[in-house]
């Protein structure tokens, strides 16, 4: 077989630049409806989009029912009127409407301290201490008994306010639970171990609901005959355990992500465990996990639309309580609407932030 | 070794077994005095403690059951029933949220800019709510927004309305098989098969729940398999949907199976919440039994016992199925 000249596969004179890739509509065109099955997802797409769309906006803009009282919305249209009348009692459940001024005090003092806490340059010590003030004010604020402010009990204490107050409370106090949990988990001592192990997997194993269950039915079973805990305080040790359960199992990631010399660097200072801990081990571990341990306030603020099972008002038992309301005709989807709306909001923020540090994250382990 | 470093070494294990004492023992304090005060307590309440009222007569109704029930069976087969609506009702999720997980995640790493806008709008939202509230919402859609049965439209022996859905029925009647068809009686529709709006709204609330979840798991799956694979696949001459089936999935499988077995837990740990629209699993039995006997202690302890079974079961089948799909390395 003859063997082809080495001009054969080698160029001799340079190529010309071929045309850039097709951009704008012919792209579009072209994913849209470049072969049979986009085409066909794109027709099912448009045509469910035109079935459901203009009823949708018939329901809620057309016919939608804005100003007005009960009488108002009986003709099929959403209730928006509804939202309007009954949004403060959603959000602040049945706390005195003439102290209505402290719930809200309560949600711009979170709203404040977790805009001043988002830029990393802000983590100190000092705003460690502003959140602790700010949590005691927000209690002082909601319950009130001091500084001539009228005492409201924990019973009348609802919506939005009580929703952030679990979230807050069941994460710092789980919050040092979980790094006791996490270290105890790797501690050379068997019989803590065990016991740090055994309790993180048994709350993992039951579901929320259930240890909300058990809080309120085993509770005044096991404290002695007379003493009682209230609604909110059952609650919270529930969030508060289960929330520590979880955020210990993100801390032990952390924390087998530390190398080996780092203890063994500060074993050579002569630093004694706590203080390898404190000052070493820790930092680097909490560090590392920080993204996760933002996400895991998400699940914490879900979480706690399951205190309904407790008998507490918050954020969505407090809508379920302005729709029993007999002389509105009930408008549901609007209200549950309204809440998922306010759950999004909260939600949506915190992990969108938590995406935006694992990628500041990221970027610096790069360099 | 000297005797200062060898003293040092006795002091440290004699510390280390007084710290480990001293933890036990204040554990076991704790734990004697709760039991101490639950005695009191019961005793005040003239409760006497164990498991003798499980062969008593329930004597409270469930509706829709998997297993048959009566209310006059024990409470033991109740908890039984309990535990096996909850099953069903997880395993319907499981299976169903894992298939539409798969296409929304094809959605979103899909080229078509509506299917990968829609997908993403859906998974971001739905992860972003409470579970519960969605099943309320849920819930609430069937029961007011569906119509009733007097003006429900018939489909082909199919009903839909605020009492459930309807269909068609196959039944063994006497000497054979029997379609059965769904009709309006005197009070209510008649005959056929029946899904109640509970059980509809718990599998579809917690089914829209769990797909953003899966889907974003099974996403992470796909992107985690190397770039490369895909060039390769196609430099091999095999079209997308080969390199995905015969290349990438194998390999995101390994990735997909871990996180996919602990969503399946929550799955199952969230099929509890079906207790709030009032479908009937083990809490609401576990609940409805402590009311009716106070017997608090133990039915805890039940509802306690059967959930570490069944995370210490699917911890057991994930060790199982991660030495199947571990990568082995020549």
């Amino acid at each position: 077989m003859a063997l082809l000249p080495i001009e054969a596969f080698v160029l001799s004179k340079e190529a010309p630049a071929r045309p850039p890739p097709p951009r704008g509509q012919i792209r579009w065109r072209k994913t849209l409806f470049g072969d049979a099955i986009s085409a066909a997802v794109t027709a099912v797409i448009i045509v469910t989009a035109l079935f459901v769309l203009p009823k949708l906006v018939q329901w809620a803009v057309v016919s939608g029912v804005w100003t007005g009282g009960p009488s108002a919305c009986h003709d099929g249209g959403a209730c928006w009127a509804f939202l309007r009348e009954k949004a403060p009692q959603i959000l602040f459940g049945l706390y005195p409407p003439n102290d209505r001024w402290r719930p809200i005090l309560v949600i711009l003092l979170f709203l404040g301290l977790a805009l001043w806490t988002m830029p990393p340059r802000h983590w100190s010590v000092a705003t460690l201490w502003a959140w602790a003030v700010g949590v005691a004010a927000a209690l002082v604020l909601m319950g009130g008994g001091v500084f001539g402010l009228k005492a409201v009990p924990t019973a009348s204490w609802g919506g939005l306010p009580i929703t952030l107050l679990l979230t807050v409370l069941s994460l710092s106090a789980g919050f040092p639970l979980a790094v006791l949990l996490a270290l105890g988990r790797q501690s050379r001592l068997p019989a803590i171990r065990v016991l740090c192990i055994g309790f993180v997997e048994l709350v993992r194993a039951l579901p929320l609901l259930t240890m909300l269950f058990i809080a309120s039915l085993l509770s005044p079973l096991m404290l002695p005959n007379g003493l009682s805990i209230d609604n909110f305080l059952r609650a919270l040790v529930a969030l508060t355990i289960y929330a520590a359960a979880y955020l210990a199992e993100v801390l032990r990631g952390g924390l087998q992500a530390i190398p080996r010399g780092q203890y063994e660097a500060a074993c050579a200072l002569a630093l004694n465990k706590w203080k390898t801990a404190r000052l070493i081990v820790l930092p680097q571990a909490i560090a590392k996990v920080i993204p996760p341990l933002t996400n895991t306030i998400v699940v914490t603020v879900k979480n706690t639309s399951l205190v309904l099972v407790v008998g507490l008002f918050d954020l969505l038992s407090a809508g379920r309580a302005a729709l029993a309301d007999p002389v509105w005709p009930a408008p549901y989807t609007e209200t549950f609407l309204f809440i998922a709306l306010i759950y999004f909001a909260i939600c949506f923020s915190i992990s969108r932030y938590s995406l935006f540090l694992e990628r500041r994250m990221a970027s610096e382990g790069r360099q | 070794m000297n005797t200062s470093s060898r003293k040092a070494i006795r002091n440290r294990s004699i510390g280390d077994y007084l710290v480990q004492a001293v933890v036990v023992g204040a554990l076991l304090l704790l734990l004697a005095w709760l039991a101490a005060n639950t005695i009191d307590n019961l005793r005040l309440r003239g409760i006497t403690v164990g498991f003798d009222f499980l062969s008593r007569e329930a004597r409270f109704s469930i509706s829709d059951t998997v297993l048959p029930y009566s209310p006059a069976d024990t409470f033991a087969w109740a908890f039984l029933v309990g535990l096996c609506n909850t099953l069903f009702l997880s395993a319907i999720v499981a299976v169903a949220s894992t298939l539409l997980g798969f296409c929304v995640a094809l959605g979103r790493r899909s080229s078509h800019p509506l299917s990968n806008l829609i997908s993403t709008i859906f998974v971001d939202t739905v992860r972003n709510i409470p579970v519960l509230v969605l099943l309320l919402f849920v819930y609430s859609l069937i029961i007011f927004e569906l119509p009733d049965p007097v003006t429900a439209r018939v489909w082909h022996g199919f009903f839909l309305n605020n009492r459930g859905f309807y269909g068609p029925a196959l039944s063994w009647i006497g000497s054979g098989l029997h379609w059965s068809f769904p009709h309006m009686g005197h009070f209510n529709i008649d005959g056929g098969w029946i899904v109640s709006p509970e059980l509809a709204a718990a599998v579809a609330g917690l089914t829209i729940y769990s797909t953003a979840f899966s889907a974003e798991i099974i996403r992470g799956g796909i992107d985690a398999v190397y770039k490369g694979q895909w060039e390769a696949g196609r430099a091999l001459g095999l079209a997308d949907k080969q390199v995905l089936r015969l290349v990438i999935l194998p390999q995101a499988l390994r990735v997909i199976v871990p996180p996919m077995t602990s969503q399946y837990v929550i799955i199952v740990k969230n099929s509890t919440l079906a207790l709030m629209v009032g479908y009937a699993e083990i809490n609401f039995v576990t609940s409805t039994t402590i009311n009716q006997t106070g017997q608090a202690v133990e039915g805890t302890a039940i509802l306690m016992t059967v959930f570490l079974v069944i995370s210490l079961m699917a911890s057991w089948l994930m060790n199982i199925l991660n030495r199947r799909y571990v990568l082995v390395e020549h």
